[in-house]
């Protein structure tokens, strides 16, 4: 132990000459945030700078804590998805859909080919809106505003397809535990088809502002990178993972909703810097794009329009039924009175959410709401990693390093 | 999926005997529920036999059992093996009294904020944890918000009367 104490000691103790220097220097402290407009959201780092160079930082969360855990474990199933929304709301539908689908592992649900081809189109759409927020403000905060506004407008068409689907936009509380409301409209048909007819030109123009921009390129390589190995024990997931070249997604190691049925590439980079990450989005939302396309395909093909499996503790049966039909009452009376039947058990469940492996930790006790759920915020996780991540480098790289992280406070804090 | 319990449960079996409690399938997990003292050694010997290879902390979070006498409170571990897709579950459980659990930083850096967050929700407090502090919740809550006595809603409240509508 003596020993040990020693050696430490050791390590620690710097030659003369540095010593003396370092007592000389004088760091100033810099707060970045809690509300800060670089930040984009509520978070706070203090900062422990040497002129420019940050030499720690020391970053506090918690500002907009609401408790989902805890609220969870006093709500019925189908009033957790509007939690859900409020994780990650760049893509609340992936939420939406990892949080059905984790009941639907618990209750052993059917759910029709149809209905998964459609939440994948649901998902893929909104991990590019995700996506398109994330890249074009990298963009934004190395100074270059133009690319933001052309593809927000962009996600602003996403979102109209999301409204015509379940009336919302940004926290959309989309789809049901078993399928969806009601099928997809001719109109949302009609907009899905006009926004992927659209999209791929203005994606190029982006590209072009972007990709190969020698200042942006400057700007972003090298800044805030990681390597493979401090990633995965850091428990990163998700583009940042991938950036770092470990070409690790959940919807290919452990495909859920029909994803084995797609063709598409795991783009990597290998710096893990902030410039991978932003062309790993980026080519993530090309890949995205040709899944939607499949998606399209393959529905167009299908015989019927269900848009529901069998699953008739979370629907509530038509009102005639209810009155002529003896199971339709049944089944009207459990619901309205909170008497769903859920059987008891654990399940995790994970999707590849908009930053990484989006997981649901679920403990039923059999009763109408869960015991326990705990969310796997792939955020919270990877966050911790950022004062490591940007130790040594210029203030202006902490920044868009932050941004090329996609930490969304409300994933974070939870 | 091929049936990768009995696989672990011999090498767990032969390295940690009588200390792994149970080991069963739930669902499409293996779960092991193992002695608290030793969870860092298996976790330790999972991440480093070359047949294991658990290198990836999935996730960690805390639950609680109020009725479970002498086992109220429980940590629960995600592992994953990326090279070949193995994801596994570990808990231990112990009292309410004796909330105190050896910490896997040493193991994963991301163990870090995640056993802020469990000591921050439940009050286990992690031996050897290099900052240990309240992460999400104000320092000063006085209580561990999700242990199952904790009210959901501020008992000192008095605008909000429950007496003619309940819930």
């Amino acid at each position: 132990m003596a020993q040990a104490k020693q050696k430490g000691r050791m390590v620690q103790q710097t030659p003369p000459e540095t010593a003396e220097k370092l007592e000389e220097k004088e760091y100033s402290i810099l707060n970045l945030g809690p509300s800060h407009p670089a930040t984009h959201g509520v978070f706070q780092n203090i900062l422990k700078m040497d002129g420019e160079i940050i030499i720690d930082s020391e970053p506090t969360i918690g500002y907009i804590h609401r408790a989902f855990e805890k609220l969870a474990e006093r709500r019925p199933y189908n009033q957790i998805t509007p939690i859900t929304d409020r994780l990650n709301y760049c893509s609340s539908p992936i939420n939406n859909m990892g949080w059905h689908m984790t009941v639907e592992k618990l209750i052993e649900a059917k759910i029709p080919r149809r209905v998964e081809y459609m939440r994948i189109i649901i998902m893929e759409l909104s991990r590019i809106a995700d996506h398109l927020v994330c890249n074009s403000v990298i963009g934004v905060d190395a100074g270059a505003l133009t690319g933001f506004v052309y593809v927000f407008e962009e996600r602003e068409k996403i979102y109209e397809i999301f409204e015509s689907i379940c009336g919302a936009r940004l926290t959309t509380n989309i789809g049901r535990i078993g399928g969806f409301e009601r099928d997809f409209t001719d109109v949302t048909w009609a907009k899905i088809k006009k926004f992927m007819k659209e999209f791929p030109a203005i994606l190029k123009e982006f590209e072009k502002l972007l990709v190969r921009n020698r200042i942006f390129m400057d700007r972003t390589i090298g800044a805030g990178s990681i390597s493979a190995d401090r990633a995965l024990n850091y428990g990163f997931t998700g583009p940042n993972l991938r950036a770092a070249g470990v070409d690790y997604d959940v919807r290919v190691m452990n495909p859920y909703s029909g994803y084995e049925d797609f063709k598409f590439d795991i783009p990597i980079g290998t710096n893990g810097d902030t410039y991978d990450r932003f062309m790993v989005r980026e080519h993530e939302i090309w890949e995205s794009y040709s899944i939607i396309q499949q998606a399209i395909a393959k529905i167009e093909q299908m015989p019927g329009k269900e848009f529901k499996g069998d699953v008739p503790d979370f629907y509530l049966p038509p009102k005639e039924e209810v009155y002529n039909n003896m199971e339709a009452l049944i089944y009207h009376f459990k619901i309205v009175m909170g008497e769903t039947n859920i059987p008891k058990g654990e399940v995790y469940h994970c999707v590849e959410g908009g930053n990484g492996e989006l997981g649901f930790y679920l403990v039923s006790d059999g009763g109408r709401t869960p015991y326990r759920l705990h969310f796997r915020r792939p955020c919270f996780i990877y966050y911790q990693a950022y004062p490591e991540m940007i130790r040594g480098n210029l203030l202006s790289d902490a920044i868009v390093t932050m941004s090329s992280m996609n930490v969304i406070a409300g994933e974070l804090d939870a | 999926m091929e049936d990768i319990l009995p696989v672990i449960e011999t090498k767990l079996r032969e390295a940690f005997g009588e200390d792994i409690i149970s080991a069963e399938m739930m669902r499409d997990f293996p779960v092991f529920t193992v002695k608290k003292d030793r969870i860092i050694d298996v976790v330790k010997f999972l991440y480093d036999e070359p047949e294991m290879q658990f290198r990836f902390l999935t996730d960690l979070c805390g639950i609680h059992f109020p009725d479970n006498k002498g086992q109220e409170l429980g940590v629960i571990y995600h592992l994953h093996n990326m090279r070949r897709n193995w994801r596994i579950r570990l808990r231990i459980f112990f009292p309410l009294t004796d909330a105190v659990v050896p910490t896997l930083t040493t193991v994963f850096s991301a163990a870090n904020w995640m056993e802020r967050e469990t000591y921050d929700f439940f009050g286990i407090t992690f031996k050897g944890h290099p900052d240990l502090r309240r992460i999400l919740n104000v320092d000063d809550l006085g209580g561990f918000p999700l242990l199952k006595e904790f009210p959901l809603e501020d008992p000192t409240r008095v605008d909000k009367d429950d007496k003619m509508f309940g819930r």
